[in-house]
């Protein structure tokens, strides 16, 4: 029998598109209907619908779907495994000692916003390269100072996400595909470098980092046989209600149990131990820019790959929001200005307070956690403001945007459904849907810190531009 | 006057939606002009043309949202703002929130694998996309859209002429499949005869005429206007007679077109010949010749065509009432006009009734003039000025621009219908209804006021004015048939039982020496 004539013999399940009353109608006869959230591809552009339409074709279909897939296996097999801790200088590829990190794509000072400023003054007097920030200030501005983006050292930075020579990394293994992702330790809390604070308390305390904390932290896994499986600890956080980009309790309960046997084992002081002990419980932040660490680990190993079009790096310097695309090799960005976040505000401050989007954080959500788990974590909804139906939502909604889940880190309130793995340029540009990032809200002037915390998307220009690129190369 | 805009970006909502919501944006205290429209040139040209175009909106994307707002002074515009947006949340809490949402065509049909059909709405610039996509994940398509080249229409029926699917449009407002109403169509009973049509409200005649008949239909497949033009070739005609000839169900088959162009015509033919089933073929203004030639039952009226396809079907047609024409009627009315009560005006909402009252009275007479007018030396020279004898049909894009169909907003034909009313010319006016799925929810009623008030007018004037009013609809009908024509003849107006009752009314009521 024809499909035609297969159609003729019941009432038709319909998909509608636009206009919505005629689902009404297909819905008051019993028909079944879905009526789709739909929006004109490309936002209307031609030029990117003839470049989505290119990509169409079924010959670089084929090729496309092929390299996704490789590209997307490669981050779901990534094991990417906590092995130590040490100085930038002594790990980090191409660091030196005038060397400044920052989050985002790249950016010269005199673009900086506020907090970046902030915390690049405060870097510098922490490294002793200046008195104070005045003159350090100076300096960042005289071309003393080498700034590039952490994405371009394997390295990540969260917020300002200023990393410089004698700060303390994580140091984390890709077992299954050798490539090494780095970050340096959290501080914990609102009033902090990465936030663009750099009083004395700020700079005093990274220095106890620098001489208590890190190396601590350095010996302790130095003792530890095979390094923290930090895959199996994300999916186990998952689940017990983490989306590891602003909810971290669990798994900050889970990392510090595991280094535990081995800090006691360091030949620093009783006192000592405490100091880093309390550090920790004082924040539910501190694995936080460990599950970041893990996520580039793990995204590190996908890029480059040939004619796909999965996204492996989103990150924000505080003024563009910048992607890397998988099939763009190297340090090829696609850049659109960086957006506001909204949500809930710390007492006393609003709206016009915030500094724009800022941070390599959004390496989570390109790894499919964060905004993209939140379902994984219905507590996080007072954060940043919203319902849990919403936080489920988003989690099914980035379904559309993304090529696959990740059986390995899991959802129980979506009966077990994968995390949803590999941003897919093309479904981006097709649905207008945007990429959901759940993150911090630091203040726009330099020296003040967190304020808040809210939801946020990449602005569309930057996969409008990606779009383009990749239309451009694969044949 | 002030003048504010709130754009929206990257907010999609589709027009039908937006069109009731500027409607109750309108309502809204200290509104005094109000749009809510997406930013396409189109809509960015109707802001323009009522002053309503600021700076941000010539901004504004195709896919962002723009809200525009016309008031005494800038604080009633900002006020209005969120009671605006709030008409929104409204519709949103009533959406349910459990229902999953996709938002592609391919990730639906890939998690509702059940899916077989997709109706494609959406601006023309984007159809043929999305309709490629369905058929790509094997769905039927009804394509509503039209602004769609002929060139994709051809190459989207090719497609679905290979892969054995439907694909009906662009442009194709009617159809039913296994008993559901698709779009615009009537509730009609399930029965045995299956029409093709690439004319949405004839085919929509037809199945009402069917139904009236005591008969039922089968499956109603639309095509597009454009299916029998020379270019497309009658691909979707011809794929949708083979479907009907397979289907069991199905013991007669009506056609329902304008003419087709010669070369298609004779692949018609030469189906028709083949085909195993009775074949009904109402091409409006056809040649019977060369129908009855290849086996065809030829019918030169909607009506006709359906006594036939039901007789054809089984009917017995000496029990059925075939609604003759009411000839003292016609008597009187003639009595009561002046001899300058020459002229007919035909304000319509369906295309196909327009055609067919149109040619019922070119039959009579040579002065017959119409937007939709074959000959050019009889299309209208000025749309807002009737000639002679006039037939207007307002589906028609000329009539829509940056508007709903008439079938949905009444207003344009409204406005007319006042016009033609006090013109001492004019001896009728006729005109539709059309009731049933995706129509206005009262299209009399929206008349009603200004059809007791022409004829108060004139009758102020010393004149008749004799009113025709069709409603194309069953009982069956969300609106209710009875309801629609009780209100017509309260306010004194003619009710035509058909559309071919209508014409033919319409022009026996102004022949004069007969």
């Amino acid at each position: 029998m024809s499909k035609i004539n297969e159609l003729f013999k019941g009432k038709p399940h319909v998909i509608n598109v636009g206009i919505e009353s005629f689902k009404e109608d297909l819905a008051s006869q019993g028909a079944e209907v879905i009526h789709l959230e739909w929006t004109p591809p490309g936002r209307g552009n031609p030029e990117l619908i003839a470049a989505l339409d290119k990509l169409e074709d079924a010959a670089v279909i084929e090729k496309i779907e092929e390299a996704n897939k490789l590209a997307v296996e490669r981050i779901i097999n990534s094991q990417p495994v906590l092995i130590g801790f040490d100085q930038a200088i002594n790990c980090v590829p191409g660091m030196t000692k005038t060397t400044i990190l920052h989050a985002g794509p790249p950016i010269t000072w005199d673009k900086m916003n506020g907090p970046m400023k902030g915390a690049v003054t405060g870097a510098i007097v922490f490294e002793g390269l200046a008195k104070d920030v005045e003159e350090a200030a100076e300096l960042a501005a005289s071309g003393a100072i080498t700034f590039s983006p952490c994405h371009e050292h394997n390295c990540v930075g969260s917020m300002a996400g200023v990393t410089s020579a004698s700060m303390f990394m994580h140091i984390v293994e890709n077992k299954t595909y050798g490539n090494i992702a780095y970050t340096n330790l959290s501080e914990q809390l609102s009033k902090i470098l990465r936030m663009g604070a750099n009083d004395q308390s700020v700079i005093d305390r990274l220095i106890w980092m620098r001489d208590v904390f890190g190396p601590m932290l350095r010996d302790a896994m130095k003792l530890h046989p095979t390094g923290i499986d930090l895959r199996l600890m994300l999916a186990q956080a998952l689940h017990m209600g983490d989306e590891c980009h602003n909810r971290n309790v669990a798994g900050t309960t889970l990392l510090i149990q595991a280094l535990t046997p081995y800090l006691i084992q360091t030949d620093f002081t009783t006192e000592q131990k405490k100091e880093v002990f309390d550090f920790v419980a004082s924040s539910d932040y501190f694995s936080g820019p460990t599950w970041m660490a893990m996520a580039k680990c793990a995204l590190d190993s996908a890029h480059g790959i040939e004619n796909s079009t999965v996204v492996t790096t989103m990150a924000r310097n505080g003024v563009e929001f910048g992607i890397r695309v998988s099939g763009m090799p190297g340090n090829t960005w696609f850049t659109g200005p960086a957006q506001q976040v909204i949500g809930p505000m710390f007492a006393g401050y609003k709206p016009e307070d915030s500094g724009l989007d800022i941070g390599d954080s959004a390496i989570t959500e390109t790894y499919g956690i964060g905004g993209f788990a939140m379902a994984a974590a219905p507590a996080i909804v007072a954060l940043v403001g919203g319902t849990v139906e919403e936080a489920i939502g988003y989690s099914t909604k980035m379904k559309e945007i993304t090529t696959d889940e990740n059986p390995n880190v899991t959802i129980p309130l979506l009966d077990f459904m994968g995390v949803p793995t590999g941003i897919d340029v093309r479904k981006v540009i097709s649905t207008g849907i945007m990429p959901i990032i759940n993150t911090a809200i630091a203040h726009k002037d330099p020296g003040i810190g967190m304020i808040g915390a809210g939801i946020v998307n990449p602005p569309v220009e930057a996969f409008e531009k990606a779009m383009l690129a990749l239309a451009e190369n694969i044949h | 006057m002030k003048v504010q805009a709130l754009i929206k970006p990257n907010t999609y909502f589709d027009s039908v939606s937006l069109m009731s919501l500027s409607t109750k944006a309108n309502q809204i205290e200290g509104v005094e002009q109000a749009i809510i429209a997406m930013g396409t040139e189109m809509n960015k040209e109707v802001m323009k043309n009522v002053g309503l175009l600021t700076p941000e909106i010539e901004e504004a994307k195709t896919s962002d949202l723009i809200i525009v707002v016309k008031a005494e002074t800038d604080e009633l515009c900002e006020e209005a703002f969120p009671k605006i947006e709030e008409l929104f949340k409204k519709k949103n809490t009533s959406k349910g929130k459990s229902e999953v949402k996709y938002s592609t065509i391919s990730s639906a049909a890939q998690s509702v694998p059940e899916s077989n059909l997709a109706i494609i709405a959406v601006n023309g610039a984007y159809a043929a996309r999305e309709a490629r996509k369905a058929l790509e994940n094997d769905l039927h398509v009804m394509m509503f859209s039209d602004n769609v080249s002929v060139e994709d229409e051809i190459a989207l029926k090719t497609l679905a002429h290979e892969k054995g699917l439907l694909m009906m449009g662009p442009d194709c407002g009617t159809a039913i499949i296994g008993n559901t109403a698709l779009c615009f169509a009537n509730a009609v009973r399930k029965g045995n005869i299956g029409i093709v049509a690439a004319s949405g409200t004839g085919s929509q005649e037809v199945s009402v005429r069917i139904h009236e008949f005591g008969g039922g239909i089968t499956q109603l497949i639309g095509t597009g206007g454009r299916d029998l033009k020379e270019a497309v070739g009658g691909i979707m005609m011809l794929d949708g007679i083979q479907a009907l000839e397979e289907d069991e169900a199905t013991k007669v088959i009506v056609l329902v077109s304008k003419p087709p162009a010669p070369s298609v015509e004779e692949k018609v033919l030469a189906k028709i010949k083949t085909c195993k089933k009775p074949v009904v073929v109402w091409f409006i203004g056809g040649d019977e010749e060369k129908i009855t030639a290849a086996g065809g039952h030829f019918a030169k009226m909607s009506k006709e065509a359906a006594l036939k396809a039901v007789v054809l079907a089984g009917a017995d047609e000496s029990k059925l009432n075939k609604r003759a024409l009411n000839i003292p009627l016609i008597e009187e009315v003639r009595t009561k006009l002046t001899p300058e009560q020459k002229y007919i005006r035909g304000l319509f909402s369906g295309g196909t009734l327009c055609d067919e009252a149109m040619h019922a009275a070119m039959e009579k007479f040579d002065n017959v003039y119409s937007n939709i007018a074959r000959d050019p030396e009889y299309r209208l020279k000025d749309r807002y000025t009737s000639q002679e004898h006039t037939f207007i049909d307002f589906g028609d894009d000329e009539y829509t621009q940056g508007k709903p169909h008439p079938m949905i907003d009444p207003s344009t034909r409204l406005d007319r219908f006042m016009q033609e009313a006090k013109d001492p010319s004019v001896g009728v006016i006729v005109m539709d209804f059309v009731i049933g799925y995706g129509a206005h929810e009262d299209p009399v009623g929206a008349f009603l006021p200004a059809m007791i008030e022409a004829k108060q007018l004139a009758e102020a004037e010393g004149r008749h004015l004799e009113i025709i009013g069709y409603v194309l609809g069953t009982e069956l009908d969300p609106q209710g048939l009875e309801d629609q024509v009780n209100k017509l003849l309260a306010a004194g107006v003619t009710h035509a039982s058909s559309s071919q009752n209508a014409g033919l009314l319409a022009r026996e009521f102004v022949v004069k020496g007969e």
